[in-house]
């Protein structure tokens, strides 16, 4: 889909600019789960700031602090520079769009939309002429007298959107919104989001599970693990160089392969592999390989039987297809090559592994990695993580 | 050896028999059941109608005389004016109506403020205690109404002493009667809306909770308030025992009082109470059906 990039949205909007935003040492427990464990975030201005984890890392406790649905144990949240730490929702001025389908079911879109202005003191004319305009900026202007229940999921949650905008929040938190979507409409609002976040340059803090729908709206992504942020980068800094083992396994694909390390280099399978800051310098290491780094080609009867491998299986998917191989010592390992020569592969067939210099990251060595029944690499391994 | 080859099956003639069969069968099928769902009505819609037109039967005719009237009827109409000039007679029937009329009122407007909010927070805030608050709602309903009376006699004394001993009061042990009706159609209006998404929706946009219960909640459980109100109203005009027992007039002792000297005239405000009934619930259910029915889908 293309972008859109010249402003179409509302006047009073496009003048408004994104506000800074800081959590400071957020704490949350529930009961002896600590939610939030001295969380620190920063958003600049008119930023998308993309919180991505497994179920119960914290993500969603973090922006339901900010929206104020939750109170923080301790710890401050600026916004433009103010504590709203003890503000109360409802005088936060940040617009917000839910997992679930929030309309209200008695009013149409257009009262939906105006329901935040008519609070606000706007008169009934003003409150349709903007309800319009946004309802406009998301696409929906012909089904503004539509009920909730007239309206499909994609079209409830556009409209969602277009009533957390009007009323001109400072920020906008977007609560997984699309996870409630089918696939076709989830890519489609997603991009259709990030086209009008970049059209009206809000400060935005979504919240997703899907790392593919964070890589792909997100200025920058922070993975969240145990109530912390791992790392936040932006989406091809996280990719092509993940700070720790976890964010590592989680963003994307890899295969823990064992090698040994010297200096800025490890050996795996008999390759030199450039390794990430932060890995160990010497010694047996795991390195964690992308799939976009291993190519496997016809075997050859001369090459180093440690690198001969057999594929187990092959898929396709579009542009580009993946091929699973197991080698002599049991470790399955994850090939992304271009379709063409994923479908040139066939299954059971014998083939010979090669590495590319990709800078991978490696970690202390970990027991089972090489072994028989060797793991793809954590959550990320079914490239979606639960939620 | 001798192969024996059998001739092939004849084919079976698709003739009209094998089709026509079954559709015979699934008609006649269709028209027995078509018929007993007729007898059940009919049945069901005579244990209902049957003694209503005995009672309307019996308040346009004298039952010795077997003379047509309509005066029992008239005497409805000029109930007031009846019971300024006969007040011995139709004074108790009177005051009963118009306690009736101001009870219905207190109780439905007692348990609404008392419920909604209650049950809304729970929902919201403290899910753990809807437990308790369905054992406490349905409490009044394993208890017998002679029982309460024994319980509530000394309350009421307080009562009386307190504010008066107008019967109206009786709304407290009205609220704490439809409980369990109420708590039930509130509980299943509540359990159809996502409470929780749409109020923090209604938060996040700028709403205060008073905004929140007034605009969100209520009007997406409208027909559920409505059905609690309307098992109010039916409970409130048909309680006899309580307001009995603890020696207040209502609309029920009233007619049980005129029954002694005009049972015509009984008969007659028990199937106008009754009608008022109906009519209230065909009202309040068109009320209820609000905008999003006559949108349609």
């Amino acid at each position: 889909m293309t972008i859109r990039t010249e402003p179409v949205g509302p006047p009073d909007l496009r003048a408004k600019r994104g506000v800074p935003v800081e959590l400071r040492s957020l704490r949350r427990s529930f009961g002896d789960v600590h939610a939030l464990d001295d969380m620190d975030l920063s958003i600049a201005p008119g930023e998308l700031v993309v919180l991505l984890g497994p179920s119960g890392c914290g993500k969603t406790t973090a922006l339901r602090v900010l929206a104020g649905l939750e109170d923080a144990d301790s710890g401050q949240i600026l916004v433009d520079g103010r504590d709203v730490s003890g503000v109360p929702t409802s005088r936060r001025d940040m617009g917000m769009v839910f997992q679930a389908y929030s309309l209200f079911p008695h009013m149409t879109a257009r009262e939906n939309v105006a329901f935040g202005l008519r609070l606000r003191g706007k008169g009934s004319a003003e409150r349709r002429r903007i309800a319009g305009e946004y309802l406009e900026l998301v696409g929906l202007s012909a089904q503004a007298d539509r009920f909730a229940h007239q309206m499909s999921g994609g079209q409830q949650q556009r409209v969602a959107l277009a009533r957390a905008l009007a009323i001109r929040p400072q920020v906008l938190l977007l609560d997984e919104p699309l996870s409630a979507l089918d696939a076709k409409v989830r890519v489609q609002l997603r991009d259709e989001i990030r086209r009008i976040q970049l059209e009206v340059g809000i400060t935005t803090l979504f919240v997703t599970h899907d790392q593919e729908e964070a890589l792909a709206v997100a200025d920058r992504v922070g993975v969240m693990w145990q109530g912390r942020i791992e790392q936040i980068a932006s989406p091809q800094e996280m990719y092509s160089r993940p700070a720790s083992a976890f964010v590592a396994e989680f963003i994307g694909l890899s295969t823990p392969l064992p090698g040994t390390s010297s200096g800025a280099a490890a050996t795996v399978l008999g390759s030199r592999m450039p390794l990430l800051p932060g890995s160990p310098e010497s010694g047996p290491v795991t390195v964690l390989i992308r799939p976009e780094a291993i190519r496997l080609a016809p075997a050859d009867p001369a090459d180093d039987p440690a690198v001969a491998a057999t594929v187990l299986a092959t898929s396709f998917l579009g542009a580009h297809g993946r091929a699973q191989a197991r080698l002599a010592d049991g470790t399955v390992l994850t090939a992304q090559m271009s379709s063409a020569e994923v479908s040139a592969l066939a299954v059971g067939e014998r083939v010979t592994v090669r590495l590319e210099p990709v800078p991978s990251l490696a970690i202390p060595p970990r027991a089972g990695t090489g072994s028989a029944g060797g793991t793809q690499a954590g959550p990320a391994a079914t490239g979606r993580a639960g939620s | 050896m001798t192969a024996v080859t059998q001739p092939p099956p004849a084919p079976r003639p698709a003739g009209p028999t094998l089709t026509v069969r079954p559709q015979q069968l699934r008609r006649r099928r269709r028209r027995k059941q078509s018929v007993m769902r007729w007898v059940v009505i009919a049945v069901v819609m005579a244990f209902f109608v049957i003694p209503l037109l005995s009672m309307l039967y019996f308040s346009v005719r004298f039952p010795l005389s077997g003379k047509w009237t309509g005066q029992a009827w008239s005497d409805i109409i000029h109930l007031g004016s009846l019971a300024a000039n006969d007040p011995a007679n139709y004074g108790q029937l009177w005051d009963g109506l118009r306690n009736s009329g101001i009870l219905v009122l207190l109780t439905v407007l007692i348990m609404v403020v008392l419920l909604v909010p209650t049950m809304t927070w729970i929902r919201l805030r403290v899910r753990w205690l809807s437990r308790v608050m369905e054992f406490i709602c349905l409490l009044p309903l394993t208890i017998p109404a002679i029982v309460l009376v024994v319980g509530l006699g000394p309350v009421y004394r307080i009562v009386s002493n307190m504010l008066s001993t107008n019967a109206i009061w009786l709304c407290f042990v009205y609220v704490v009667l439809v409980l369990p009706f109420a708590y039930r159609a509130l509980d299943a209006g509540l359990g159809a809306i996502d409470v929780v998404t749409l109020s923090e929706a209604a938060r996040s946009l700028g709403a205060s909770w008073v905004t929140v219960m007034w605009r969100v909640v209520l009007p997406n459980i409208r027909s559920a308030v409505v059905s609690a109100c309307f098992i109010s109203i039916a409970l409130v005009l048909g309680e006899f025992t309580i307001a009995e027992l603890l020696a207040r007039n209502n609309l029920q002792t009233g007619i049980f009082l005129v029954s002694q000297s005009d049972g015509q005239l009984a008969v007659t405000m028990s199937l106008v109470a009754l009608l008022v009934a109906f009519v209230l619930l065909l009202v309040l259910s068109l009320f209820s059906g609000g905008r999003r029915s006559r949108e349609g889908a």
